[in-house]
């Protein structure tokens, strides 16, 4: 039974971390005032350019800075429509998701021939786990032997990174200027213009943080997860990070538990495939699959505490004429 | 903690902290700064009058950085400045409290203050002697407020008081404070002028942009007036008068009293018995109501804003739900709790209604003036053809409606929001008088309106009344109500505590407003 709940929580880990990395991006992006529902097609272009990077070169790392330099593209074009041009952000995000799915699709059957997969990885090209130090020795310990070298062992780098960032995300919001000024232009833009700060150039600043962590979150998908790219592999990850936001509401802390939440859900989900559960019979997946929204919805309904989003975000800035 | 004035602050004094020299500024067709000059004399409190549209805001901004002047030149201490954006403003020492504040509402004011000059990249660092210098701050100009409390949770008297040491806080010598007495209760802004005065006695310069003549009076040691973009005079505050004043901003000399013959009531068309209303929050805020209104005359409801009058208006026009209360309109009776009427009903029964306030019931900002209209008798046949309207129609007639009333700029496919309010209130005006009511109810006909404008809809009012028209006007401007109305009744906690004649004595109404009983009607 212990086993069975360390392997549920180990795969709870590997599930979450591309919903945490999206969750995180969506986080800078929408404290800054900007909507993305583009984080879907960010993660899938990145997911494809790490991918193609990656079997092309060999190298995990330039496919990587491949993966990143994607969304980070795409993000740039959310910000052109949505911050300079002061477009409607949601139909940005919308244009992005399509352009990604047709781009990703179309790109990967022009130059692989396998119906838009990229091929295996070449060794090297994908992320290997990593195993801490005496997590051998300490397998044979109980509990915490178990926990040690089979749950916080053996991940890969961007796993790590991913935890990592959300200390990392807490500090720059809460601790630094930066994160200070980034909350305050989703909130207020007038008040942040008004004190001399540039609104654009510190939306711009959040929109690319966004790219580099929709970069990673792709990345992994195909390099570090899996080896290699697969069409359509984000799988709606993209949305279930955006629920996860709103679920977190918009804290970073927060987004970690929600994010590992419903990494469980699908975890849960993949190991009861099939199985019969005693008195209540098998279980369709779809319904744990559906969990992560119902439970947002419920959220949102205000049955669980409030949902409010950064009082700017969605809405253009225009210096008024007062 | 008020430093006496020294000689080398009076020296300084000859220097004027700011001088602008032929500012011109041109939004598309609209000139809105023509050829200003100004001079501000450093160590005073200058004030800034002129009509909402004048281009004082305008003006201000400019200086703010937060558009930059077409031609002109700004001298900042003497020193020829540019000033492209609000980063170079404050470094030059001009800080600005804006009408609407530029505040993060879910931010402490701690973190407000130091937006913008934070002092360094890591915040705790530079939080801690923000903190310091706040305190510092507090004590010198008696500014005192809660550091870590919640924007959202403080008082607007105080969110404003954050935005004066925001100002302070980048070391403005320069203060702009834009409409500051707009948002405050008379309390609250007493406590402003004083501060304003502390931060004068500091040597700092006070530039105060407002319409409202009394505060010039009150608190300025020079007053610039602007008019349709002109900066028409500057005087010495001490050495002109209210009325000198209010000559200048419109242009011609104001009639400050209504001009109207004694009021030929006739019969009831209004009448109203026993209305209790109770409002969302469960509390009763009408009480046991009856009066009416006759034909011919105006009835005004005097009282301290909050006092039920809101509610009572409401519920008169049938927005608003009643809890027991009949009502006679021209005869018909109306049961308001068992059988009340909607808005449009109410309408179709001839009774008009300009509601106190007009972005929220009166208009929908972002129509064209031509839509706004006919807001709420749209389904008036006359505007349509078969099942469309006849915009063609409603356009021709709305044309007619702002010649009438004189509403600038002529414009019917103008949004609404961009009207000043004045025109805007004219439009609502136009709307409820040009459907001949029988009776018509007006909320705060005047609020935030220019003083020619005030002049225009007193004298409308005054006509429809003479029309044999019955007219209940709400306001809580005491010198409104005495100059329009022909009775006095005096609301106070939801109650009408009493009735008087229009010539009734200021300081007794007052009474009858602070809720001061003891008194036989």
């Amino acid at each position: 039974m212990f086993e069975t709940l360390i392997l549920i929580l180990d795969s709870t880990v590997r599930l979450s971390t591309p919903l945490l990395l999206a969750c995180l991006a969506g986080l800078y992006s929408e404290r800054s005032g900007v909507v993305d529902i583009g984080l879907e097609g960010k993660m899938l272009g990145a997911a494809f350019g790490a991918g193609a990077v990656g079997y092309i070169t060999g190298s995990a790392w330039l496919g990587l800075l491949a993966g990143i330099g994607v969304a980070c593209v795409l993000a740039l074009i959310h910000g052109f429509a949505s911050i300079t041009n002061r477009g409607n952000q949601i139909v940005s995000g919308v244009a992005i998701n399509f352009l990604a799915i047709g781009l990703t699709g179309l790109l990967g059957q022009t130059w692989f021939q396998q119906g838009g997969r990229t091929p295996a990885l070449p060794d090297g090209g994908r992320f290997e786990n990593i195993n801490l130090p005496l997590a051998e020795t300490l397998s044979g310990v109980p509990v915490i032997g178990q926990i040690y070298s089979e749950l916080l062992s053996g991940h890969n780098i961007i796993v790590y990174m991913a935890f990592a960032a959300v200390p990392l995300t807490w500090w720059v919001l809460f601790r630094t200027r930066f994160g200070l000024r980034l909350r305050a232009v989703g909130e207020n833009p007038a008040a942040v213009d008004t004190a001399g700060i540039d609104v654009i150039w510190l939306r711009y600043r959040a929109v690319l943080i966004c790219g580099i962590l929709c970069g990673l979150a792709g990345a992994y998908l195909s390099i570090a997860q899996s080896s290699g790219f697969i069409k359509e592999m984000t799988a709606g990850k993209g949305f279930i990070a955006l629920a996860a936001l709103i679920f977190a509401k918009w804290r970073p802390g927060n987004a970690m538990f929600a994010c590992l939440l419903f990494g469980f859900l699908d975890a849960v989900a993949i190991r009861l495939q099939g199985q019969e559960i005693p008195g209540i019979g098998e279980v369709p997946v779809q319904f744990f699959q559906a969990l992560p929204y119902i439970l947002t919805v419920i959220l949102l309904a205000g049955f669980i505490g409030k949902a409010i989003p950064p009082k700017a975000s969605g809405i253009p800035y225009l210096k008024e004429r007062t | 903690m008020n430093k006496p004035i020294t000689t080398q602050e009076l020296e300084t004094t000859a220097q004027p902290a700011i001088e602008l020299r032929k500012i011109n500024k041109r939004f598309g067709p609209v000139h809105a700064n023509k050829d200003i000059d100004l001079l501000v004399k450093k160590g005073s409190i200058h004030g800034i009058i002129g009509e909402n549209g004048a281009g004082k805001s305008t003006l201000m901004s400019i200086l703010y950085g937060f558009y930059t002047a077409d031609e002109g030149d700004i001298l900042v201490d003497g020193k020829k400045v540019a000033i492209p954006d609000s980063k170079t403003a404050i470094s030059l020492g001009i800080g600005m409290v804006h009408q609407h504040f530029m505040l993060v509402d879910n931010f402490s004011v701690l973190e407000n203050v130091v937006l913008g000059a934070e002092g360094g990249a890591n915040l705790s660092v530079g939080l801690a002697s923000a903190r310091a210098e706040l305190k510092r701050l507090e004590d010198e100009y008696e500014l005192k407020v809660d550091p870590d409390a919640l924007i959202e949770e403080l008082p607007v008297g105080l969110q404003q008081r954050v935005e004066i040491l925001k100002a302070l806080f980048r070391g403005a010598e320069i203060l702009i404070l834009d409409e500051p007495t707009g948002v405050l209760t008379p309390a609250e802004a007493d406590h402003l002028f004083k501060i304003l005065e502390v931060l004068k006695n500091q040597g700092k310069t006070v530039l105060l942009i407002t319409h409202k003549l009394r505060e010039i009076m009150a608190i300025t040691d020079t007053v610039s007036v602007m008019r349709r973009g002109e900066m028409v005079a500057t005087r010495q505050t001490s050495e002109t008068s209210m009325s000198e004043l209010a000559e200048l901003m419109v242009g011609r000399s104001v009639l400050l009293n209504v001009d109207k013959t004694p009021a030929t009531p006739t019969n009831k068309v209004l009448e109203i018995s026993n209305l209790n209303v109770t409002d969302s929050r469960g509390v009763r805020v009408v009480k046991d109501v009856s009066f009416n209104v006759r034909a011919g005359e105006i009835v005004g409801i005097a009282g301290v804003s909050g006092n039920g009058q809101s509610e009572l208006l409401e519920t008169i026009a049938g927005i608003r739900h009643a809890d027991t209360g009949t009502l006679w309109i021209d005869g018909e009776e109306i049961d308001l709790a068992k059988n009340p009427l909607d808005p449009a009903q109410m309408r179709q029964r001839s009774l008009g209604h300009v509601p106190e306030d007009r972005h929220r019931m009166g208009l929908v900002t972002k129509f064209a003036e031509y839509e706004n209209s006919i807001l709420g008798y749209h389904n008036d046949p006359i505007y349509s053809r078969g099942l469309l309207l006849d915009i063609a129609k409603i356009k021709e007639l709305a044309s007619g409606e702002i010649e009438k009333y004189d509403i600038r700029p002529p414009n019917p496919l103008l949004k609404t929001a961009n009207f000043s309010g004045g025109n805007q209130q004219k439009i609502v005006l136009a709307r409820e008088i040009e459907r001949d009511p029988t009776v018509l109810l007006v909320g705060q006909p005047t609020r935030g309106v220019d003083i020619g404008a005030i002049e225009f809809i007193h004298k409308r009012i005054v006509e429809l009344r003479d029309a044999g028209k019955g007219i209940l006007l709400v306001s809580v401007e005491l010198d409104e109500i005495r100059s329009l109305a022909d009775r006095i009744l005096v609301m106070f906690d939801g109650k009408i505590v009493g009735e008087r004649t229009a010539d009734a004595d200021e300081g007794e109404l007052g009474l009858l407003m602070a809720g001061v009983e003891g008194e036989t009607k």
